[in-house]
Order: structure tokens, then C-alpha cells, then sequence
């Protein structure tokens, strides 16, 4: 037992110590954070103010009906004559004229400017004079402002679960389906990694002839299990390390952004109207968005137990298979090799990736129940349902016999292992590892 | 006795790799385990160190039937051997002495004391990759015998060594055997043999066909043949037989019942006689002859 200390211990700091794991475990979270910390930055970031010349023929438009903070009105009196002949002034980005008939005529708008306009330049500055119209139209037609605003309603659902004990629960689909989903990817791609790792740390020990020695100090099983182990705890502590690090970074980003003067100075500074806009805008971006679902989400599922699972699936679905994988590396010499075996894991392993599409989607199909009791394809499966929430005996069945699963491909994988290692020259059929699972030693 | 191997067999699914071994392994004493390539040696040692077990037999191992507790007692360095090429040497050693069941403390200390005896303070914290080929070696050697083992097993372990390093390692492998640790030294090469083995056993085609003591053995493959150097004209004599004569040189035979004065005078009486010695058999000779004629 000491000795399988020791193993783990030599095979989590070697890995630790790798610059390489410290990149990957800062890079991620940083990655993640600014995925969604970077358009509010864009979005609320002080911009070029660009100078409009506006041509107004028809007497409806003032410095108060024609606001944005990016731009800067200036009304002139030119004919189009003049304009054609005197040019564009160099420090102007575009002359809007109006026509006089703007309200009868809707392409009554015209610009002119030195270089083609930008298209959202463009549309911004019809959106603007759309707006003008469309209220002149409306009072004329009777109907005033207030009441054009009253109508314009939107609606948002919310759907409710109601659970067999008769508790009313908001269900949030949405940010489920994001938690699922991260939570299922996360568990294929660690397997993934981690597994190979495993059959590389192996190979490794192989070809460079260190395991003889090992062999003849700790038994292979010891050795095959210490490694595993070992790198699995630092795969716990690489999930550890995002988690903090994700949340730490998107809390500095969020307040960096939040607190930024300009950002509230620019939006106090704009007309009421215009102060909602930008404040429904930010309510609507990927952060905010975030944040909302996360707390939804935080309210609505059973933590404990989706932290729970996701250790235990992550646990028993790494160790069976990165128990083949450290039996594949074994069997070989050199990793490309080992390439003709390998596909046996990854292919479980992408199809229950696949699988977890569909489970994600109907997680109450019969498709995902199988998915998620098949100890091959049931860590990612499962992981992905729980959040929508599962019958115990389900969990109880899954879990079971994923277990059972792990208890019978190591050792059948240790079986072929302690054969494997000390293979040499010996090229590796599927005839000759089925073989070594009934040598004696 | 720190080993006796009773009746060992073992066979793998297409064929045998031991077959009856009985072997007696004396305390103290460097034992040349010899025979050609895959006659079954490394095998054998794979046994002794409990990486795989006889089909049948026993082994006892100081009197006491070989178990898992007596892994710490024997060090072990293979024929293949290797390092982890990242991991930085001090560690490295620290970690497989650990696994030979030392403290680490314990480990340090006596590790230290080896790096002052080769004279590489200063490899602790190198990585294995920067260390050239021979350097790495005496690595491997340290890793061998750091826990103090009783048993010592080096299988070919010549085998890459530059002369100055060989040198280095035949001498700390007397040392060890003069503070009274045991050595099974698996070889096919023999001209290591004559020098350093006390006793010796010859597998071929998993089979002990020859072993005991060194000299013994030797006395029992001499062929009574004589080398001669001499002036004048050599024939063969009534008490010799002339067996290659070649300028001035010439090996003879003694018949049987004569003894080598009765040669000498006979051949003092026709040639001048200027060197005149027995010729005694090498173990690549014995080797030789026993792997190719099996019957004797």
C-alpha cells in the first residue's frame, strides 16, 4: 500500500511540476472569462465620436430627436448642388440629407460621404430617422407617443416543472442545459486526455526500459493502479484549479467593467430613453446572461448531488478507461504503435460523447436511459442528465454498474498488463493480447 | 547458502524455459549464472525476484522459503535497464530507493555518500536526459545496491560499459562481495568470468548442464595439453603426441600415464626447449565445448 503511495505521489508531482499543466490550468479559465467579459468591454468602451452634417429639408429633426454618443450632429444648410461641388469637409464622416417629403417619400434620405459608409453607420442613422417618422406618422394618425410605447410588449416564458411530490419548481431549461452540457464535455475530455496520458506514462516506462526495475521492487498491479490514480488526482486538481480560477477571473473582469467610471458616466450622461437602451443591452449580454443562469441554476438544481456525481462519474468512468489505455501501452513499444489499439477506447468514448447530443436534447428518452446505464457510455450520459433530474433506482442501477464494469475491464486489463511489460520485440495482434489474459506468471 | 533453487520448472505457452533447475547459491561468493542467449538465465531471474513465479519447484532464500518481504533484500539491475529521462537524478533515486522499502532520509543519506564516492556531487538536481550513456549507467548502478541488498543480480552488466567505467564497476563489485554481500552475476560473456566468479553454473536450452566450483571445473576440462617453444626439429614422441607445430611453436598432448617431467626430459633430449606450459582451458573453451557437444 505504501509503495502505491509512493507511485501516486512521483506520478502527480512529475505532472504538477510540468509547465505545461500550469498553462493549460491558467489559460482555460482565462479563455472562458473572456469570452463573455469581452463584448461588454466592447460594448461600453468609449469610442470615436464620428461628426454627422445633417441636411434637414423637412423641419422634423433637432439635436433632441437625433442622439447617439457615438456620433455628433451638426445641422448645416447645403443644397445638394453645393455638396456636390464643395466635397465632404475632412472631419466629417458623412452628410445626411432629409428630403422634405421624408414622411411621404421613404427613400427621401441620402448620404454622402469621401469613403463607402459602414453599413452599421448606416442603418444606425436610417434607425434614427425611422423612429422620427413612424412617431410623426402615428400622432398624426391620432395615436400618441405613450401609447405607441404601451404597445410595445415583449414576452418572456418561464416554464415550471411539477414533480411527483407536487413541488412547483422553476425548471430554467436553459441554463440546465448549459450546466449538462459543460458538465458532460468536461468529463469526455479529461477521460480523454487523462487516459491517454495514462497509456503514454506507460509506453514511456516500456521503451526506455525503467520497468523491469519497477517490476522486480512493486508489483505490476501496483504499478498500473499508482499510476492511474496519480494522474487522476491531477486531473481533480486541474477541474479545481478552473473552477477557482474561472470564478476568481470573472469576478476581477466584472468588476473592472462594472466599476469603470467612464462606462456609467457615459450612460449617465445620455437622455432617459437612451439610459434604458443601453441598460437593456447590458441585461442582455453574455455576461449578464451568465449571471442569471447561474443563479437560476444554482437555485433550481441539487448541487451536492450533481458535484457528487460528477466525482464519482468522473472517478469510475476515468479508471475504467484508463485501465484499457495502460493496457494498450503495455502491449506496445512506441505510441504509434499503439494507434491500431487505441481506437478501441476513443471510439466508446466518442460515441458516448454523441450520445450525450441526443441525452442532452430528451433526457427522458429510452436512448438516453441505456446511454446512461451502459458503463461504457454512462459517465458522460449520466453527468448530462442529472441536472434534469433522475429517478434514484436509475442513479442506483448506473452506478452500480459502472462499477461493476471498472471492477471487470481492469482486471482483465491488469491480466494483459503484467504480460505486456515485459514484451519485447513481440509485435501485439488482438489474437496475442487475448492470449496473455490467461498466461500464468 | 543464500539461495537454493529446488526443482524448478517453468513454461510458457509455447515453450519451455526452465526445466528441473537445482542450484545452490553460496553467501557471499560472486556465482557466474552462464549460457547463451535464451537459454533460460534471464528467466531464472525473473523468478529469483519474484517478477514471475516457477510453475513448479521452490526457492528458499536464506533458508526461508522466498516471499514478498524478501524484495527489499535483493537488488536487481537488468539487462535492459533504463531511467525516467525527465526526472532529475537525485529524485530519481530517492524514488526507487523508497521503493526498495528505504525511508527517505535514510535513502538520502546513503545516496550522498555514493555520489561522493563516484565523484558526481554536482548530477542531483540533472536531469537524466543530459547524462551521457555511461553516466547513466553508474545511476543505475547506485539504484542497485543503494538499499544494501543481500542478493545482488546483475544481469550482462558489462554490457555498454567504456573500460574505465567497467573497471570502476568490477572493483566495487569485489568490494561488495568482500563486506559479505552474495552476487549472481548472469553473463554470456566468459572473459569476465575467469576473473570475478567463485562459482558457476551453465544453463543451455533451459537445462543446468555444468556447475560448481570455478577451478574444479577447469581441472575437470583440462586436456593435458602442453604449449611449446623450442629450437630445432619437433616429431612426436613416445610420451606426447604432436597436436599443431608451427614456427617454433608447438602444442603436444601428454599420453596417458606419463607425467610432464617424463615429457620434458624426452623433450630436452631432441629440441631445445625454450618455454614449456599447460594449457588450460578458458570458459569460452568449456563453453564451447559443452553447448556444442551436449553428451560430455
Amino acid at each position: 500500500m505504501n509503495k502505491i503511495l509512493l507511485i501516486i505521489q512521483r506520478e502527480y508531482l512529475t505532472r504538477i511540476q510540468k509547465k505545461s499543466f500550469w498553462i493549460s490550468s491558467i489559460l482555460t479559465p482565462l479563455i472562458f472569462t473572456a469570452i463573455y467579459a469581452i463584448p461588454i468591454w466592447l460594448a461600453t468602451r468609449d469610442k470615436e465620436v464620428k461628426k454627422i452634417e445633417v441636411v434637414d429639408q423637412s423641419g422634423l429633426f433637432n439635436q433632441e430627436n437625433l442622439k447617439d454618443r457615438e456620433l455628433e450632429f451638426v445641422f448645416v444648410n447645403k443644397s445638394q448642388n453645393q455638396i456636390q461641388k464643395a466635397g465632404i469637409p475632412e472631419d466629417v464622416s458623412a452628410i445626411m440629407w432629409i428630403s422634405k417629403d421624408i414622411l411621404q417619400n421613404n427613400t427621401g434620405l441620402q448620404f454622402y460621404s469621401q469613403k463607402p459608409m459602414s453599413l452599421i453607420l448606416q442603418e444606425n442613422l436610417e434607425d434614427l430617422v425611422q423612429s422620427k417618422v413612424r412617431q410623426e406618422l402615428l400622432s398624426k394618425a391620432g395615436i400618441n407617443k405613450t401609447i405607441y410605447e404601451n404597445t410595445q410588449v415583449k414576452i418572456k416564458s418561464k416554464s415550471v416543472v411539477i414533480s411527483e411530490e407536487g413541488a412547483e419548481k422553476d425548471s430554467s431549461s436553459g441554463g440546465i442545459m448549459i450546466l449538462s452540457g459543460i458538465l458532460g464535455f468536461i468529463l469526455y475530455l479529461t477521460v480523454l486526455i487523462y487516459g491517454s496520458q495514462v497509456m503514454n506514462g506507460v509506453i514511456e516506462e516500456k521503451s526506455s526500459r525503467i520497468i523491469e526495475v519497477l517490476i522486480s521492487s512493486v508489483k505490476p498491479f501496483q504499478l498500473m493502479m499508482g499510476k492511474i490514480l496519480g494522474l487522476g488526482l491531477v486531473g481533480i486538481t486541474q477541474f479545481l484549479l478552473w473552477a477557482v480560477l474561472t470564478f476568481s477571473f470573472s469576478q476581477i473582469a466584472t468588476q473592472i467593467n462594472g466599476t469603470n467610471p467612464k462606462t456609467q458616466a457615459v450612460i449617465q450622461s445620455m437622455p432617459k430613453e437612451k439610459q434604458q437602451i443601453v441598460q437593456n443591452e447590458m441585461a442582455n449580454s453574455d455576461s449578464l446572461d451568465v449571471m442569471k443562469v447561474v443563479d437560476n441554476v444554482l437555485n433550481n438544481t441539487n448541487i451536492p448531488l450533481v458535484l457528487f456525481s460528477f466525482l464519482f462519474y468522473y472517478l469510475f468512468g476515468y479508471l475504467l478507461y484508463s485501465s484499457i489505455f495502460a493496457a494498450i501501452g503495455s502491449a506496445v513499444e512506441s505510441p504509434a504503435e499503439a494507434q491500431q489499439f487505441t481506437m478501441v477506447v476513443t471510439i466508446p468514448i466518442i460515441i458516448s460523447f454523441f450520445l450525450a447530443q441526443i441525452t442532452l436534447q430528451e433526457p427522458d428518452s429510452t436512448l438516453a436511459f441505456w446511454a446512461s446505464i451502459f458503463p461504457l457510455t454512462s459517465p458522460v450520459n449520466m453527468i448530462v442528465r442529472i441536472p434534469f433530474g433522475v429517478p434514484v433506482w436509475e442513479l442506483i442501477l448506473s452506478m452500480a454498474l459502472l462499477i461493476i464494469g471498472f471492477l471487470g475491464i481492469s482486471w482483465i486489463s491488469a491480466r494483459i498488463y503484467r504480460v505486456g511489460i515485459l514484451m519485447y520485440g513481440k509485435k501485439a495482434s488482438w489474437k496475442e493480447l487475448r492470449k496473455w489474459m490467461f498466461y500464468k506468471i | 547458502m543464500i539461495l537454493k533453487i529446488k526443482d524448478v520448472s517453468k513454461s510458457y505457452a509455447n515453450h519451455t524455459a526452465l526445466k528441473n533447475i537445482n542450484l545452490e547459491i553460496p553467501q557471499g561468493k560472486i556465482f557466474g549464472l552462464l549460457g547463451p542467449n535464451g537459454a533460460g538465465k534471464t528467466s531464472l531471474i525473473r523468478i529469483i525476484n519474484q517478477i514471475t513465479g516457477p510453475d513448479i519447484g521452490t526457492i528458499l532464500f536464506d533458508g526461508v522459503e522466498l516471499n514478498p518481504s524478501h524484495i527489499e533484500q535483493i537488488g536487481y539491475l537488468p539487462e535492459e535497464r533504463g531511467l525516467y529521462k525527465k526526472m532529475k537524478v537525485g529524485e530519481q533515486l530517492l524514488y526507487l530507493a523508497q521503493l526498495k522499502g528505504m525511508s527517505k532520509s535514510h535513502a538520502t543519506e546513503q545516496l550522498k555518500k555514493w555520489f561522493i564516492k563516484f565523484d558526481i556531487k554536482d548530477w542531483w538536481e540533472k536531469p537524466v536526459d543530459d547524462l551521457s550513456k555511461g553516466m547513466q549507467q553508474k545511476i543505475q548502478f547506485i539504484s542497485t545496491i543503494v538499499h544494501e541488498p543481500k542478493l545482488l543480480i546483475l544481469d550482462e552488466p558489462f554490457s555498454g560499459f567504456d573500460p574505465i567505467n567497467a573497471n570502476l564497476l568490477k572493483d566495487e563489485i569485489l568490494t561488495l562481495k568482500e563486506k559479505g554481500t552474495s552476487i549472481i552475476f548472469s553473463t554470456h560473456r566468459m572473459e569476465s568470468v575467469e576473473e570475478l566468479c567463485d562459482e558457476i553454473a551453465l544453463i543451455n536450452k533451459s537445462e543446468v548442464v555444468l556447475s560448481g566450483n570455478k577451478n574444479e571445473i577447469r581441472n575437470q576440462f583440462k586436456q593435458h595439453k602442453y604449449k611449446l617453444e623450442y629450437k630445432g626439429e619437433l616429431k612426436s614422441g613416445s610420451s606426447f603426441e604432436l597436436l599443431s607445430n608451427f614456427n617454433g611453436i608447438a602444442s603436444i598432448r601428454m599420453n596417458q600415464g606419463v607425467s610432464s617431467n617424463q615429457v620434458l626430459q624426452e623433450l630436452i633430449g631432441k629440441v631445445e626447449v625454450l618455454a614449456f606450459a599447460e594449457i588450460i582451458p578458458s570458459f569460452n573453451d568449456i563453453f564451447i565445448e559443452v553447448v556444442s557437444n551436449p553428451k560430455n
